[in-house]
């Protein structure tokens, strides 16, 4: 029951983005929901997703610097900070904290809408709902999370830098030249592909389960938790995955 | 599912139209044929047939869980039977795919139970919002319309205001404006009356009728609100256990032998079951 249960939400989620693509590229555009969905769901976001990025890399050097104590690790501190930023910690911190806030609040106003029958009121005006809630969403997403990964990576070497400079003796020059040496373009790809990845999983899941709350306010917050912990999960298994064909991508 | 719905007599689809009903033409503009609806185990609806007419407002009463809000959501298509067709103006609906059904909602409004009104906008938003969608008149213009039909509802300065700040009765009055915006040709009413006060809910009836006598709509009216029925309805129809135990009008209605119908009319206790509709169907 379960199982069939899990296909059928993940079916239905399918079609979902299916209709969410078309209505992206369907006519007219909605260009003045899809700027106040940046603002609302990215510009918003850069506060949280910085601080805990900057913080990831002074972690990251610090880290470093004190469970490889041999002589000349400290020099490599800049290229272990950007690599595990770039491929992995950036697009996946950012993901999962930009997601939770974004994801439950889209599942929150969604499933209000859901179950005060507003959702059911647009499609009796003839109006879709995916086209005029979903879609603006999904394309904002998809902008706005790779551009937080990237601003989140830059800040989290940035902090890195700073622990290295100031607590390890480590001179910039050497810390930012050991990460322009090592850090491929293959690193930046698969990180920023990641977080596309990632923007459509949250949009999905977060609309997804706030179309189909059912039963009140209580229903609401059912379906806010779950979108979260949904989220969380499917981003860390879909991270594995991912990193595994943008390894195979590379060889 | 199972397909053996078993073909039942029911009670005869609607009979001759009276001529005080201003039919336009001949033919029913709704014509609902072996609506079949169930949710898990329960039947909800089981082969209903009727017909609703041009010009009419046809009132469906029941109990509360009867099935009302299911049938009234198969006339616009936003929810789909299991069996059975639902013809609108010549054309079978049920079959229609969610976009193809968009031309058929434009000429068909509809009132929620809630009102249902965007809460992140103001009430002049809510009401302009059908008109920016799917008109190209000026903001002007829409602005002319919006309070034209704020007018209409006795609503004329609740424009600025949030849904939040209006009171029940004037969210649905507020909600029935903008279900009034493009002008339709027939409104759907979802339990217009639950959870007013008697003065509103005789406010709201008159509304109804107002708009009914104004805009010359077809009107389609679910409620257990007896009140409202008798202030509104041209024929009314009784749902009981997925089927029809009555359609016709109210002469009919009340020298109908039916002991149920007898009750609900009465607001009398049903026979061993619960009576929490009686409660709520006499204000």
């Amino acid at each position: 029951m379960r199982v069939r249960n899990l296909a059928q939400r993940t079916g239905e989620m399918a079609v979902l983005s299916g209709r969410a693509f078309a209505a992206m590229a369907a006519r007219p555009l909605e260009v003045t929901l899809w700027f106040a969905q940046m603002d609302q769901l990215g510009v918003r976001s850069l506060a949280v997703a910085g601080v805990a990025t900057t913080f990831t890399g002074m972690v990251l050097a610090l880290q470093t610097a004190y469970s490889l104590p041999s002589i000349g690790v400290k020099y490599y501190i800049g290229s272990v900070v950007a690599k595990s930023l770039v491929r992995e910690l950036g697009p996946v911190l950012t993901a999962l904290i930009v997601g939770g806030r974004i994801g439950a609040g889209m599942t929150a106003e969604i499933g209000t809408m859901t179950v005060t029958e507003q959702i059911d009121a647009m499609r009796s005006m003839a109006v879709d709902p995916v086209k005029k809630l979903v879609a603006p969403k999904l394309g904002a997403v998809l902008v706005m999370l790779p551009a937080l990964t990237v601003i989140g990576c830059g800040l989290g070497i940035l902090g890195g830098l700073l622990v290295a400079v100031i607590q390890l003796n480590v001179q910039a020059s050497v810390y930012l030249n050991n990460i322009v040496q090592y850090l491929t373009l293959a690193d930046v790809v698969s990180g920023v592909g990641k977080s596309f990845v990632f923007a459509f999983i949250i949009t999905i899941i977060g609309c997804y389960n706030g179309l189909h709350t059912t039963g009140g306010a209580d229903g609401v917050g059912r379906a806010t938790t779950d979108t979260v912990v949904t989220l969380a999960i499917t981003v860390m298994i879909s991270d594995y995955f991912l990193t595994r064909l943008f390894i195979l991508l590379v060889s | 599912m199972p397909q053996d719905r078993q073909p039942q007599p029911l009670s005869p689809p609607s009979p001759p139209s009276p001529p005080e009903l201003r039919t336009a033409a001949n033919e029913p503009l709704f014509a609902i044929r072996g609506l079949t609806k169930s949710f898990g185990e329960r039947k909800v609806l089981d082969g209903i047939d009727f017909d609703i007419l041009r010009g009419e407002t046809f009132v469906i009463l029941g109990r509360s869980g009867s099935g009302k809000s299911v049938t009234l959501r198969q006339l616009n298509g936003l929810d789909k039977p299991d069996a059975g067709k639902v013809i609108f103006d010549g054309r079978d609906i049920t079959a229609l795919a969610e976009r193809d059904l968009y031309p058929v909602r434009r000429r068909i409004a509809m009132l929620f139970q809630g009102g249902a009104l965007f809460d992140s906008m103001t009430i002049s938003d809510n009401v302009a919002f059908p008109l920016r969608e799917h008109t190209q008149l000026s903001e002007a213009e829409i602005a002319a319309k919006v309070q034209e039909k704020l007018g209409l509802v006795r609503l004329p300065e609740a424009g600025p205001k949030m849904p939040s700040d209006l009171s029940g009765g004037m969210r649905k009055r507020a909600a029935l404006a903008r279900s009034l915006a493009l002008d339709p040709e027939v409104v759907l009413y979802d339990e217009p009356t639950t959870g007013l006060d008697p003065m509103t809910s005789a406010a709201i009836g008159h509304l109804i009728r107002q708009i009914h006598g104004h805009l010359n709509v077809t009107q389609v009216v679910i409620t257990h609100d007896i009140a409202l029925a008798r202030q509104v309805g041209d024929r009314i129809a009784y749902l009981s256990e997925g089927h029809f135990r009555f359609v016709g009008d109210w002469a009919a209605a009340e020298r109908s032998s039916d002991r149920e119908l007898g009750d609900f009319l009465a607001g009398r206790e049903l026979a061993e079951e619960d009576g929490d509709h009686a409660a709520s169907a006499q204000p």
